[in-house]
């Protein structure tokens, strides 16, 4: 027995569970939900009562209980809990009362973009966001405030708004009261937001908003949407980017038992690169178990295409030899061919960083579900209405009658920008007719379609003055380009703009630079990645800093200082970090400390990493001083869990994550091959605040990953005096003597 | 075939192959999808659950395996979140993205029922393989610790 009933904002479930026994809802109520401030489906309202919108983004229930609806897609960096805190700051609404829920994409879609951004990424939640959050909270307190001066006959200025009560002398009403009345409110000119200084909630530390529903399991990832007579699909794409399907043999599972087909995966007609379908296979059956199972068992043929010779060790002796010319030029202050020529000393470096996967926890997913009508579509976005768009494209829909319902996503960090698994999901759904198809990658598929990160070197010279300061840097660069691979045409002089990010814009004082940089892609799909270009770039940026300042006989941090006197917020960082660090160069051999700092998506981060290695060369990170300064803060656990997050991905990725690109294919497809960093290997970190405040909002999210893998393989060199240049650091021999 | 398992003290009849994985059968024939799916080869740690009281990697556990035994999930490891682990990891707001957690906290649950003081290296050894990419280790370590305290009675 099945019974769906689908209403504007929510699913009701009842269906009878496979094993015996009903199952109620995808939505379950609980005291644990009614303390969660949302519900396990996040795309839900978290009352069922009718509440007054007052405008877009806020709902008054009868009861007072205020929903903020969240743009933003969350994936761990916390904009379930930053988001409405920028509303409620103006709104003056109590925080207790707070409950949240994703914005329409589809509301979104109709209304003009009506939510501004919907799309997660580049750091932006915050910094992009505040202005018009900020702005829907003032705005409904001024409404509130007015409907109760209108009711009162007093002037507005005599009312007073605070924790969800106007009060103007002993006249006393809620916001549930006046929220009709202030829902039709006209005002003449819009209220002014708060500025830096002024705030009350933002900077303080709050509870996450999601946490409860995250301790017992019933958060709904992408992986976890279940509909009534839903069906699922594993698949298994081509091996090889680029290569074809050429036939499978469904006679040989569709005995088995609970299958219901297998479908092939063909590019329809011009699709962008972005969300290009690899060609594949899906097969569908009533539980995922027996659709993966026949999959493995089900002989397939692939044709794997042009690029079949292409490897990583080949791939690298290209950049090696695309490093030695002269490139396209990104950057070309004073005349450093000339000034390296006068230069007392010269110092050079070789930096390589392979291809890499996001690797979120929660392998893609996505469940799609067609009925003559309207589209369906739930899955852990980080660009809902561009997975609306997909769909409706896809199957030929307009996009007012396709809905996108984004769950929790299991990280994200780029992976899930691009909405290429939702046009899979969409074409095995239409293959398949008539139900609800839930498509799961598995761990291999995950790696093996990674679309993650790009292979890039740098080879970096710096010419030095008698007194060892820096004059000359010529960098040369070589990697593979996203954004070339996605539109060849739009990278007119042989070079985009995100590739060399980290070198390019480095904010030394250095009278002469010159960057030149060569595209070199393969058959690899790449796309964002967390912290894009910094994320590989510094790792040979700041090492190279390192070697520069060792050469010239100068101490590493504080040449950097020294490199930054004209950029106050660097000095403010940079000299907090010498304090809070306790940074030296005298320790013990086996022991060492190293420095790194990078700015991006509007923060200014610098890291001090404490390692030990021992003499046969086992590493031990045992700590990371970290400062930051993102001008303002909103909630600073969240941050300060951000800047652990950051230092873990990085750290990770140096160590362990180079994807092999063998035959032209991905080798590494799960943690046995590929691992991840382990607790117990997870160093303390400290996190420090230097904020510059003012008009100053700098992103969380990506900024810390790309300074914590330099940082550390400037404290390999300074316990063992081995530089990690080229290789991950498991694979470099750290042993000392 | 017909197997029937106990589950968060709850009996279900479920007509799957034997040798299909326990996490399936929690997600797809049972509903329970607080267990999640990281890797399949049991070295993720999302997938944890307890088997007679055991830390279990349900991805490499056969469903025929745990017939007659009592299996445990998040769901059903306490009432309304009130486990110290889970306590512990509301105060110390633990989670990140949130996928792993499941498995964090049934490992850690298991390590202190054998251990009630465990110390770093007992945090090290039992949850070596419940990885995090979010990177929220400090905190577990700090939760585990916590629960630890309020389990032994502290506030």
């Amino acid at each position: 027995m099945t019974h769906l009933e689908i209403t504007r904002r929510s699913f009701i479930v009842t269906t009878a569970a496979a094993g015996g026994g009903l199952m109620i809802g995808i939505a379950m109520s609980g005291p644990a939900q009614a303390a969660a401030g949302m519900m396990p489906n996040p795309w839900e309202r978290a009352t069922a009562k009718e509440g007054q919108e007052i405008n877009a983004w806020i709902v008054v229930d009868p009861d007072g209980t205020t929903t903020i609806r969240v743009g933003q897609s969350e994936m761990g960096q916390g904009v379930f809990t930053a988001m409405p805190m920028l509303v409620a700051e103006e709104l003056h609404v109590d925080w207790k009362m707070v409950k949240v829920e994703y914005a329409d994409s589809n509301r979104h879609v109709r209304n003009n973009n009506l939510y501004q951004r919907m799309s997660t990424g580049g750091s932006g939640a915050v910094r992009n966001s505040r202005v018009f959050l900020q702005q829907a909270g003032a705005s409904a307190r001024e409404r509130l405030r007015e409907a109760a001066a209108v009711a009162w006959s007093v002037p507005r200025d005599q009312v007073v708004a605070k924790d969800s009560v106007l009060t103007a002398g002993n006249r006393r009403g809620t916001y549930a009261e006046f929220a009709t009345r202030a829902s039709q409110v006209q005002l003449a000119q819009e209220p002014a937001i708060k500025q830096s200084g002024q705030f009350s909630l933002l900077g303080t530390t709050l509870a996450r908003l999601d946490t409860p529903l995250k301790v017992n399991g019933t958060a709904t990832f992408g992986f976890d949407v279940k509909l009534p007579g839903m069906v699922y699909a594993a698949v298994k794409v081509v091996p090889v980017r680029g290569g074809k399907l050429t036939s499978f043999d469904f006679n040989a599972i569709k005995g088995r038992p609970g299958i219901i087909g297998a479908y092939a995966l063909k590019p329809v007609g011009e699709q962008p690169f972005a969300t290009r379908i690899d060609e594949g296979v899906a097969v569908v059956a009533d539980t995922y178990y027996r659709a993966l199972t026949a999959l493995n068992l089900m002989p397939v043929v692939w044709d794997l295409g042009p690029d079949v010779a292409i490897n990583s060790r080949e791939y690298k002796a290209r950049l090696t030899e695309a490093v030695k010319l002269p490139g396209a030029v990104g950057r070309n202050d004073g005349d450093t061919i000339a000034a390296m020529k006068t230069a007392a000393k010269t110092v050079e470096g070789h930096y390589f960083t392979g291809y890499d996967s996001h690797t979120c926890m929660e392998p893609m997913s996505c469940t799609v579900s067609i009925t003559a009508d309207r589209v369906d579509v739930w899955g852990g976005f980080q660009n809902p209405p561009g997975a609306l768009a997909v769909v409706a494209e896809h199957l030929g829909k307009q996009p007012v009658d396709v809905y996108s319902h984004t769950t929790f996503l299991g990280g994200g960090f780029g992976l899930r920008s691009r909405n290429h698994e939702v046009r899979q999901a969409a074409e095995i759904a239409r293959q398949v007719g008539n139900r609800p198809v839930k498509m799961l990658w598995t761990r291999e598929e995950n790696e093996r379609q990674a679309r993650g990160r790009p292979a890039a070197m740098s080879h970096l010279k710096m010419g030095l003055d008698a007194q060892g300061m820096p004059i000359a840097f010529y960098g040369r660069f070589a990697g593979h380009s996203a954004a070339a691979q996605a539109n060849p045409t739009a990278v007119a002089n042989g070079l985009d703009s995100g590739t060399m990010n980290g070198i390019r814009d480095h904010r030394y004082k250095i009278a002469n630079t010159l960057i030149e940089g060569h595209i070199r892609n393969t058959n690899q799909n790449i796309q964002a990645y967390r912290a894009p270009g910094y994320e590989h770039n510094l790792w040979h940026m700041e090492q190279f800093m390192d070697e520069v300042a060792l050469a010239g006989g100068k101490d590493p941090l504080q040449l950097r200082i020294d490199l930054t006197k004209d950029l106050p917020d660097w000095q403010l960082v940079l000299n907090t970090l010498k304090q809070k660090s306790g940074y030296r160069r005298d320790l013990p051999k086996g022991e060492g400390m190293g420095v790194a700092i990078g700015e991006s998506f509007g923060s200014i981060i610098a890291m001090c990493a404490k390692v030990s290695v021992s003499r046969r060369g086992q590493l031990t990170v045992e700590k990371y001083d970290v400062v930051v300064d993102c001008g303002n803060l909103v909630t600073p656990a969240i941050a300060a869990h951000q800047m652990q997050s950051g230092i873990v991905y990085g750290i990770t990725d140096a160590i362990y994550r180079e994807l092999t690109i063998d035959k032209g294919a991905v080798v590494e497809g799960n943690f046995d091959t590929y691992p991840l960093l382990k607790i117990s290997q997870m160093p303390v970190v400290d996190v420090h605040f230097a904020l510059a405040g003012g008009d100053k909002w700098g992103g969380m999210g990506e900024p810390a990953t790309p300074p914590a893998a330099p940082a550390l393989g400037n404290a390999i060199f300074a316990a063992t005096g081995k530089r990690v240049r080229d290789v991950i650091i498991n694979q470099a021999d750290l042993s000392w003597t | 075939m017909a197997l029937t398992l106990s589950v968060n003290g709850r009996n279900y009849t479920v007509d799957v192959e034997p040798e299909t994985p326990l996490l399936w059968v929690l997600r797809d024939n049972m509903g329970l999808v607080g267990t999640k799916y990281g890797c399949g080869i049991a070295r993720c740690g999302a997938c944890t659950v307890h088997i007679d009281g055991q830390v279990a990697r349900s991805c490499a556990t056969q469903a025929a395996a745990a017939v007659g035994k009592t299996v445990t999930t998040i769901e059903g490891l306490s009432p309304n979140s009130t486990h110290p682990v889970q306590v512990a990891w509301t105060e110390l707001d633990v989670p990140q993205c949130g996928y792993c957690q499941s498995g964090q906290i049934m490992a850690a649950a298991a390590l202190l029922a054998k251990r009630p003081r465990p110390t770093d290296g007992d945090i090290d050894a039992e949850m070596e393989l419940n990885l995090c990419r979010c990177g929220t280790y400090q905190g577990i370590r700090a939760a585990i610790h916590r629960a630890a305290a309020i389990a032994g009675g502290a506030r």
